[in-house]
């Protein structure tokens, strides 16, 4: 242990992308593994192997809390305890849809391999994305991560949705990956640097104001896709409904936690200058989204596409805690983002163990009697609608608390307000699953009972750390929102920053 | 003895908790989840009634305290204490817990497990409704009640569970979204959500009217809703005809009504002061309405959920009088409603368990075959009507008597007119199912007197009924102790230990 330390203390630069690293080995053995193995051979060990992998990772993020912040490779990368926090949760989700996935991928399903591989790819991206303090390599590391979603969303070759998912998302992703790489060569072009300090420090003194502005717009375009929130979210539904609901657990929270943090870089660390620009607008969003999200999830029938227009929704409340300049957005943005992975991986787990990795049981009216037909099953889903409506002691609720106080505090009361009334209007939809789920049904006595898997170890896990993250993060939250404040600390003193740093709240006059 | 003095409101808190993950954890075989269920909840009373032998009446402030942090940012503390206006309140969750197993342990039969868990839950979430003195932490409480009955409903819905058990938590839940609001504004305001610091702060400080009042506002519509206050009753009836009989019981009334004495008065005297007048008129039309829909209504269920409407509507009366003498009879009828309540129920459960049916019609001359349980649920009803030297008589007498003399005499007219009123639904639900002719349902089944479990449940609850209306001073000595916000009698001093925080104004913000 301690020559390994030391070795990594000498060579700090790897030292700050260690967790990449051991996640790209792993994908790549994976992969080499998977191809020499015989056709036909049972390729479950290999979710394994991704699962320790991603274990190893998660280790190595938290090692990663011994060094001081700061930045390697040419500052391109930091590392800071904010980058650790997206780190540990990111490989925590991942960890807990590869367990979900072992259990429930059919047996014989093609390309088994390429599916963990696949994962533990999109985690690397996933996590460069959170520790990336420069633009290009902010690019790349999206790309990592969506080129990998995309055939994840598409996995299931067979049936007409998941291709027409998997097109759709990566139309439309790659359009809005577009309109960020448009924003960078601008900012570019106004500042002279792809740094993102370096463009904290220059930008509110470019020459050409406009083009700051413009390519403030655009990045906040790029990521507000890749975040779902309104008006940029129509792909959501589509995507949920087609793609299997193990990538679901992943994909409506591992690659937005990602989002998240890259947005926070950009409107906190970039542009704190324009915060009376971005502010508004992400106010803005943030209303749209919960309101788009929730009524249009009141008249959804499928349950799948009902929980992504409340994804939509929950990025709502999320954007809420932006509107808080300074004080304490970001713990809170950053504990959201937790709280709400946690459920949303648990409650997509129980999805996958209902309705089966082929959507066998799609729709609302197929919950009905659940609760007496599996009670497991039933009281999880109960307990994770639970917490996605917000009641108090679970995640959810502590997760909205932060984020609409972050709100209050930066003196949006209207803004709360509007949040918490959009979640008297979620609770609507959340129990009309959860109380058809509770209700006895008579005809459904002794059918389907078939369709109820047996629940093996590594799904039990998984459902076991989804449970116990939403729990601890509802009666204990303060380790992690302690972890989220450390964050926002490093997240807000940039080491570069010098004394001609913005002050917040104004506009820098034009040379 | 001081260490349990300290630790008593945290154990009658997790003791049932501790039951139901027992319950969960147990197989569902030889009806043991009732049986730990039971147990749990009369450990619970047990530990309950440490709290009125141990209380010293006549003593200022809260007695039982303890308070430890539980959030470092923003400050929650987990702070629990009671005085005595909580205190008998307490109580009576731990009383009508072990009445509320009684009342389910033939009625539900499938899933048990999952019922006495949530019961249990629901249990631990009322008393800490109760005991909490951190905004927060009742919060989380206020909310946390919700859910199990909620569930329960849907599970257990005679007819359209999840509709009424959606209808209840809508009602309930939207109005609690500006009372979060509210709670995190005057956070940011005073900087604590600590209720005897708010207390003094809220009566010291600065602030500016109008946005008091909106917070003040808030706090009255969340705890309008449920109690409910007139026009806002319309989940009652539905959950009453849907829900449990254990829970029917507890729904209605005290949260509500508790929360407005210590959090609406308590905290905003000034603009309780103001919305008084409107209240008392929705108070009065609230009885009346109550009353005369009970009149009308076939199913036994949503009578006794009119019924409800109007006896609550009537302590609300008695709240928004702003009277000491109003306040102790209402804190009193609080007590006696649930007593009597829950016999009532337990009694009206046992027919629908025996007949099937909660149309009244379908009953008559019940009387000759249940000799016990008529003579029973004629008291409770009694009771119910404020006949004197029975518990209902002293609450409403108090109630009536201190809103004639200092509030308004034409008020306190109609609403004695509800009175009469109440008289008249009750008797003639007692005429329609106990008397009369018997009915072709009465005789198509043997007769079925009430059992042992249900009498040893149901007479300590009746000889309860017969105590409170002989002997009200037991209680009301404890009660005064509790109902006095002090900003109404004059300043109160500031005191040493709490902080003083610089208050923005409006403007500053």
């Amino acid at each position: 242990m301690t020559p390994l330390l030391d070795f990594l203390l000498i060579h700090a630069d790897l030292f700050r992308i260690l967790p990449e690293v051991v996640l790209t080995l792993t994908g790549v053995t994976v992969m080499l593994i998977d191809a020499s193995l015989p056709v036909g051979f049972p390729r479950r060990m290999l979710g394994f192997l991704a699962a320790v992998g991603t274990t190893l990772a998660l280790w190595a993020s938290l090692m990663q809390l011994s060094l001081p912040v700061g930045t390697s490779f040419f500052g391109t990368v930091e590392t800071s305890p904010f980058t650790v926090f997206f780190h540990v949760l990111i490989c925590g989700i991942v960890l807990v849809a590869l367990l979900l996935s072992l259990d429930t991928l059919p047996e014989h399903s093609h390309h088994q391999g390429e599916f963990y591989a696949l994962i533990v790819f999109g985690a690397v991206g996933m996590c460069l994305l959170t520790g990336a303090v420069e633009l290009l390599l902010v690019f790349i590391s999206l790309e990592i991560s969506s080129i990998s979603t995309y055939i994840l969303a598409g996995y299931r070759k067979e049936t007409g949705r998941g291709p027409e998912a998997a097109i759709k998302y990566f139309l439309l992703g790659s359009f809005a990956t577009g309109f960020l790489l448009y924003g960078i060569a601008l900012i570019f072009g106004a500042t002279g640097t792809t740094q993102i300090y370096e463009i904290a420090r220059l930008a509110p003194a470019a020459e050409n104001h406009s083009l700051v502005l413009a390519a403030l717009a655009l990045m906040l375009v790029g990521i507000l896709f890749k975040v779902s929130a309104a008006p940029f979210h129509v792909w959501t539904p589509d995507v949920y409904e087609g793609a299997p609901s193990p990538v679901v657990a992943l994909l409506s929270t591992a690659p937005k936690a990602g989002a998240f943090a890259l947005l926070l870089r950009v409107v906190y660390e970039m542009f704190p200058s324009l915060h009376n620009l971005w502010a508004p607008l992400l106010w803005m969003v943030a209303v749209l989204s919960m309101t788009v999200g929730n009524l249009a999830a009141l008249r959804q029938q499928n349950v799948k596409r009902m929980l992504a227009y409340s994804s939509i929704a929950h990025a709502g409340y999320l954007l809420a805690a932006f509107a808080g300049f300074g004080t304490s957005g970001i713990a809170a943005a950053s504990f959201y983002i937790a709280a709400y992975a946690a459920m949303n991986v648990g409650i997509f787990a129980v999805i996958t163990l209902v309705s089966g990795y082929d959507d066998e049981l799609p729709m609302i009216d197929d919950y009905r009697g659940l609760i007496y037909r599996s009670p497991l099953l039933g009281s999880l889903l109960l307990f994770f609608l639970v917490s996605l409506v917000g009641i108090p002691f679970t995640g959810g609720f502590f997760g909205k608390f932060y984020s609409f106080s972050a709100a209050v505090d930066g003196g949006a009361i209207a803004l709360a307000i509007i949040g918490l009334l959009n979640s008297g209007l979620a609770a609507a939809y959340y129990l009309r699953l959860a109380l058809v789920a509770a209700q006895r049904d008579p005809a459904a006595e002794g059918r389907r009972s078939v369709s109820m898997p047996q629940v093996g170890i590594a799904v039990m896990a998984a459902l076991f750390f989804a449970v116990a993250a939403t729990l601890v993060l509802g009666i204990a939250p303060n380790a992690v929102l302690r972890a989220a404040q450390a964050g926002e600390h490093t997240l807000q003193a940039p080491p570069q920053e010098n004394a001609t740093a913005p002050v917040a709240g104004e506009l820098a006059p034009h040379p | 003895m001081d260490a349990i003095n300290q630790s008593i409101l945290t154990l009658i808190l997790l003791v049932p908790l501790a039951g139901a993950v027992l319950v969960v954890l147990t197989p569902d075989r030889f009806k043991l989840p009732n049986w730990i269920a039971l147990l749990t909840t009369l450990a619970t009373f047990g530990l309950a009634l440490h709290l009125p032998a141990h209380f010293v009446a006549g003593q200022d402030g809260f007695q039982f305290e303890t308070s430890v942090s539980w959030i470092d940012s923003p400050k929650i503390f987990y702070h629990v204490g009671v005085d005595g206006l909580s205190l008998w309140l307490v109580v009576l969750v731990g009383l009508l817990a072990p009445v509320g197993v009684v009342a389910s342990w033939n009625a539900i039969k499938e899933r048990r497990k999952i019922f006495y868990t949530l019961f249990l839950v629901q249990q631990t979430a009322m008393v800490g409704v109760f005991i909490s003195l951190d905004l927060m932490v009742y919060y989380g409480f206020w909310e946390l009640s919700l859910v199990p009955m909620a569930i329960l409903i849907a599970m257990y819905g005679r007819k359209d569970g999840p509709k009424a058990a959606l209808k209840f938590f809508l009602f309930t839940f939207i109005p609690s979204a500006p009372l979060l609001v509210a709670i995190l504004w005057l956070y940011k305001l005073t900087g604590s959500f600590d209720f005897v610091t708010l207390q003094v702060l809220l009566a010291h400080g600065n602030f500016s009217r109008a946005a008091l009042c909106w917070v003040a506002l808030a706090f009255l519509f969340a705890f309008a809703v449920k109690v409910p206050v007139f026009p806002l009753h319309g989940w009652l009836a539905d959950t009453f005809s849907e829900a449990p009989v254990a829970l029917a019981m507890v729904v209605a009334g005290k949260l509500g009504l508790y929360s407005m004495l210590r959090f609406h008065i308590g905290l905003f005297p000034v603009q309780a002061r103001q919305a008084a007048p409107y209240l008392i008129a929705l108070a009065v039309i609230g009885i009346l309405y109550g009353a005369c829909l009970a009149l009308v209504q076939r199913d036994f269920w949503r009578l006794m959920a009119f019924a409800a409407l109007s006896h609550l509507s009537l302590i609300v009366l008695g709240i928004y009088g702003l009277t000491f003498t109003g306040w102790t009879g209402a804190v009193y009828q609080i007590l006696n409603h649930g007593v009597v309540d829950a016999a009532l129920f337990l009694l009206l459960g046992a027919l629908e368990v025996r007949y099937a049916t909660s149309q009244i019609d379908a009953y008559g001359g019940l009387a000759a075959r249940m000799t016990r349980a008529t003579s029973y649920f004629v008291i409770a009803s009694l009771a119910m009507i404020g006949l004197p030297m029975l518990g209902g008589f002293v609450g409403e007498f108090l109630i009536l008597s201190s809103t004639f003399a200092q509030v308004s005499k034409g008020w306190t007219v109609a609403a004695a007119l509800g009175v009469i009123l109440g008289a008249a639904y009750m008797l003639w639900l007692v005429q329609r199912l106990f008397y009369g002719s018997e009915s072709k349902l009465v005789k198509s089944k043997p007769a079925d007197d009430a059992h042992f479990g249900e009498l040893a449940i149901l007479t300590p609850l009746v000889v309860l009924i017969v105590v409170m209306g002989l002997a009200p001073s037991l209680w009301t000595n404890s009660i005064q102790t509790g109902v006095h916000p002090p900003a109404l009698d004059g300043a109160v001093p500031l005191p040493q230990n709490v902080l003083q925080i610089p208050v923005q104004e409006e403007g500053q913000r």
